[in-house]
């Protein structure tokens, strides 16, 4: 084993994905401490780490327009919790879930207000009828935010986040078979949108 | 007329369907084009969606996070959040921001460390297998390498081993990396310099590593260098 191969694994450092995980992992731990001290420089470098993630999953799941202001809060609320991330898991997966909490209350709350969670046919079709034609394409995420919210998030948490139909049911509050035919609906209307 | 099957194609990409409903399906796939082009479309629906790239958002939100935690104060005592855990989530890509800067900060210091070891060997083939240290860069602690004091003393340490390279290699050689790591160098301290004023600022970060990853390459080539010269 020669300095080349040590070498590339230092590489894989920048350009891999199993040991930037490592870093930035130990990173959050250090930082998590040192926030729950107070310290905000290092809270900030945690912001910086993971606000793409945060953000795309806050687009994603409540739309563009919220996107901005349900990230902010997230941040917000992961400094006044911090000191409940014992580093049993991920400081990753431990915003995650936080973040996972803030926007389905978002959700929550937005339906209530606004009325606008309602799966009528009519808005699915906005995303999945529209001619296919070069210049009105829409590129895939953008299809996938303007999806009606319920199937979006239903696609969001199964074929993103990783989670079961079941937890799908219980977090937003419906049915299975509810889950699984807005995941089918989400996914036949992105099929216009794949690259031919 | 509305095929019945083709509403559970989503249910046998996911393996829901039971046995018999899945080998009747897989029975009806021989025979249909339109469901058979529908599943070969999901299931690039499927691959399309689990491959979406993150992005940060167009403005940086830090100054209103920071003045909302600044109002909130110190934080508060633990409490714990309870969600289902990801059981298939597929691994996330970073985007790279200071956690990958430190991380590459490791990398200098671990592989220039590396390097001087194999500079000190006497010529000849005796770069047996096991006398490296054999640490991995990631069994290593990146805990205690946050600052960047040691990114700069992984920099001195290169310079230092190309000091000690300079006679094995070929004196253009060397003048071409020098030159090389003097510009990525400067680019590297602008960029440092401009991240101390806007330190979430994910194009300087961006920069910052592209330069880092643009001094990596040039090290591996060296190294490869090295190794064929002793």
């Amino acid at each position: 084993m020669g300095v080349a191969y040590q070498v590339d694994q230092a590489y894989q450092v920048i350009t891999g994905t199993r040991d930037r995980d490592v870093a930035s992992a130990s990173l959050d731990r250090a930082d998590a401490a040192a926030a729950a001290r107070g310290d905000t420089r290092a809270f900030e470098r945690i912001y910086a780490r993971h606000v793409a993630r945060i953000h795309s999953l806050a687009r994603r799941m409540i739309g563009p327009e919220e996107a901005d202001d349900a990230t902010q809060e997230v941040f917000v609320r992961a400094w006044t919790k911090i000191a409940s991330f014992r580093g049993d898991a991920a400081f990753g997966t431990w915003l995650h879930r936080l973040a996972i909490n803030v926007l389905l209350g978002r959700r929550a709350s937005l339906a209530t207000h606004r009325g606008r969670f309602i799966e009528a046919d009519a808005a699915f079709t906005t995303v999945a009828a529209r001619p296919p034609s070069t210049e009105l394409r829409m590129d895939f995420e953008t299809a996938v935010e303007r999806l009606p919210s319920g199937a979006r998030q239903v696609l969001v948490l199964h074929d993103v986040e990783g989670y079961k139909h079941e937890e799908i049911a219980d977090m937003l509050g419906i049915s299975i078979g509810t889950s699984k035919s807005q995941l089918h609906r989400a996914r036949m209307a992105l099929r216009e949108h794949l690259d031919r | 007329m509305h095929d019945p099957w083709i509403d559970r194609l989503s249910e046998y990409l996911d393996d829901e369907l039971s046995p018999a409903e899945r080998a009747a399906l897989e029975e009806h796939l021989g025979s249909c084009a339109e469901c058979a082009a529908a599943l070969a479309d999901l299931e690039r629906v499927v691959a399309r969606v689990a491959s979406l790239e993150d992005r940060p958002p167009e403005r940086d939100l830090w100054p209103g996070i920071a003045a909302r935690i600044a109002a909130a104060g110190a934080p508060a005592e633990p409490q714990v959040i309870e969600l289902p855990t990801r059981v298939h989530a597929p691994s996330r890509r970073f985007s790279f921001t200071a956690g990958q800067l430190v991380a590459a900060a490791l990398a200098l210091v671990f592989l220039s460390g590396g390097a001087v070891w194999l500079l000190r060997q006497p010529p000849g083939p005796s770069v047996a297998a096991g006398s490296v240290p054999t640490t991995s860069v990631a069994e290593t602690s990146f805990v205690s390498l946050t600052t960047w004091n040691s990114y700069d003393a992984a920099v001195a340490e290169l310079e230092r081993v190309l000091d000690l390279h300079r006679e094995r290699l070929d004196s253009a050689t060397v003048r071409v990396v020098e030159e090389n790591l003097r510009i990525i160098d400067a680019a590297i301290e602008e960029a440092r310099r401009a991240l101390e004023a806007d330190p979430a600022n994910s194009y300087l970060n961006g920069h910052l590593v592209d330069n880092m990853q643009r001094k990596l390459e040039l090290l591996r080539r060296v190294a490869t260098l090295a190794n064929a010269a002793t």
